[in-house]
């Protein structure tokens, strides 16, 4: 570990003053704005964790439902049984647990498998939980009563959203990181020096989907009821691959960017045009494909880049223009 | 074997959408995540025919295999070639497709879903019984059964026994080969696309004629397709078929013997098996 920079502590103060501003939200308002606000920090923190996989390795993850739904489920059982802290933390371990296994099975192999398996994991792990939960008890939902009110929700996502984006920072700092760097350049090169592909990737995404399960146990008590279709949604998996893509993973700070116009505008979509959210997302995913491959943060960096080219100057004629 | 039977003629409409599939990812080199919406677009074409017109679906397949081929081919032309043309290796290609084809994937499930709703809908074809060994199986999967054979057989016929298809099987061993003996490659990926389109929309007419179908089901079946892919090995049609009906009547049997709600848990135990055993498919070479 190298000694914090003037500039990262900068960073770390401006980081640490927004997320305090962003928490006395709940004393100005408890409605409209928490709820839209509890939607922002919740996709924040699902965008930063999917992000901590996908960004380095370009793996197409749509396995956050199935950890979102596991972290929400393991809520809904054990309230009566454990306390609620344990019980986050459980939740988290099993999404972890899914995670590892999922990795173990794909991440040995090439990256369209993993995509492909984490297709269907929501729906598969919706359907084993409701069987099992109908064999077993004989019936189909769980009630979680709580004496959580959205606010105490929007507070403990809002410090996950913080831990999730200090272990981002962490990992970006150490050995791990630095090796998801080499294999999301040239995986081949990686290999060659002596960097176990397969096992670090299986870690970072059992890193990554314990923070999505966490969130989802986090996010168990803004609803009275929950039942398998609802907490295995597959539009949670699609929604943070827009998002995060549309803000851009090269950065840990890139998902962000993403998070907040989009939700405005589902936001907007929602009430006006409620059966039309298919078409939008739809034609998300076609503008980050055609206009914005490194997302908006990328755009960003090209023009400040441009900017801070000297225009006035002729430029010289490099190498690579002249051959 | 009320069963096996049962699960084989399911399979042979999974044979169609998965042949289509695999064209497409293995000789275009585009995996297709909005196939499943063809394949939902041409039961619904097939209900509209039928119900408006008194189209017979199985003379639809005339007039619905076209139009998905050409669909398929403007989708390719327009929107996918350029994702080709940009990718600097097959990793990126895969990333660029399958957003840009999660894309499509959703925008036609809402334009579908706004054009018919978003309820069940079926319609009564040959809704006989037919005899197979002593018990009764209903006439319209039976003819489905039938008719996915006989097309099937053609595109057989078709990739084995033309120049064209020799082209198509040769992109799909290894493109940049194919071009140095002088397979315009370009031609052939685009043909292939709008070919998995066209036998996509023909197991999706097949389909309609037995099963109830809905606006947004199409992922299921994608989803289905992809590991009949992946098992029979990536553009590879006789593995297709065979998973296909290993995958029919797999579900069958699961949705049978335990329970109908996990039908899905049954294919995700064959892709694991699959992955683990045979990665490379059923008929899929070892790579090196």
């Amino acid at each position: 570990m190298t000694r914090l920079t003037h500039r990262e502590i900068m960073t770390a103060i401006v980081a640490a003053v927004a997320l305090a501003v962003a928490a006395t939200l709940p004393l100005f308002d408890q409605g409209y704005y928490l709820s839209l606000s509890l939607n922002m920090v919740m996709y924040a923190a699902l965008c930063t964790a999917w992000t901590l996989f996908s960004g380095p390795t370009h793996y197409v993850s749509l396995a956050t439902a199935a950890f979102f739904g596991i972290g929400t489920y393991t809520v809904g059982l054990g309230l009566d049984h454990m306390p609620f802290p344990l019980l986050v933390l459980t939740g988290c371990a099993a999404a972890a647990i899914l995670a590892g296994l999922v990795g173990a099975a794909t991440l040995r192999i090439s990256g369209v498998y993993f995509v492909i398996f984490t297709f269907g994991l929501a729906e598969l792990i919706r359907q084993i939980v409701s069987y099992a939960q109908i064999k077993l008890t004989g019936k189909m939902g769980l009630y979680v009563f709580t004496d959580f009110t959205e606010k105490h929700v929007y507070w403990m996502l809002l410090a996950l959203t913080g831990v999730v984006f200090l272990t981002g920072w962490l990992i970006n700092r150490s050995r791990l990181g630095f090796a998801m760097q080499i294999i999301g350049n040239d995986e081949t090169v990686a290999k060659h020096s002596g960097i176990d592909t397969a096992r670090l990737k299986i870690v970072l995404f059992m890193i990554s989907g314990a923070f999505i399960g966490m969130a989802g146990a986090i996010l168990a008590p803004r609803y009275p009821y929950v039942e398998p279709p609802a907490a295995f949604t597959p539009m949670t998996s699609f929604l943070v691959v827009i998002m995060a893509l549309l803000g851009g993973t090269r950065r840990l700070w890139g998902p962000l960017i993403g998070v907040i116009p989009f939700m405005l505008l589902m936001d907007f979509i929602s009430v006006r045009f409620p059966n039309d959210t298919s078409i939008v997302m739809g034609i998300a995913f076609l503008v980050i494909v055609y206009l914005l491959p490194d997302g908006i943060t990328g755009r960003l960096e090209q023009l400040w880049a441009y900017l801070k080219k000297p225009q006035t100057q002729p430029q010289p004629v490099t190498a690579e223009e002249r051959a | 074997m009320e069963t096996i039977v049962t699960g084989i003629l399911l399979g042979g409409t999974y044979a169609l959408i998965s042949i289509g599939l695999t064209l497409q990812y293995g000789v275009a080199r585009i995996m297709n995540l909005a196939n499943g919406e063809t394949f939902v677009a041409a039961c619904f074409v097939a209900f509209w025919l039928f119900t408006s017109y008194a189209v017979n679906p199985l003379w639809g397949i005339l007039i619905i295999a076209p139009a998905a081929f050409f669909v398929n081919w403007g989708i390719y032309s327009l929107l996918l070639r350029p994702l080709v043309d940009r990718a600097k290796n097959q990793g990126m290609l895969e990333v660029d497709s399958i957003l840009a084809t999660f894309g499509l994937l959703f925008l036609f499930q809402g334009l579908m879903l706004r054009g018919f709703g978003g309820a069940y809908t079926s319609y009564q074809f040959l809704a006989d019984r037919f005899d197979i060994l002593g018990t009764f199986y209903g006439l319209n999967r039976v003819v489905a059964f039938g008719a996915a054979c006989v097309i099937a057989a053609a595109l057989y016929l078709f990739l084995y026994k033309t120049r064209y298809g020799t082209a198509v099987r040769a992109v799909a061993v290894n493109p940049n080969s194919a071009k140095l003996v002088g397979i315009d490659v370009a031609k052939a990926a685009a043909l292939a696309f709008a070919l998995g389109g066209a036998l996509t929309a023909c197991g999706g007419t097949l389909l309609s004629t037995f099963y109830s179908f809905n606006a947004s089901m199409g992922v299921v079946f994608t989803m289905k397709a992809l590991i009949i892919v992946i098992m029979g090995g990536v553009g590879d049609v006789r593995g297709a078929v065979i998973a296909a009906l290993i995958l029919g009547v797999a579900e069958t049997a699961v949705a049978r013997l335990i329970d109908p709600g996990l039908t899905l848990a049954a294919t995700y135990a064959l892709f694991v098996l699959v992955l683990l055993f045979r990665p490379q498919g059923i008929f899929g070479r070892q790579q090196a």
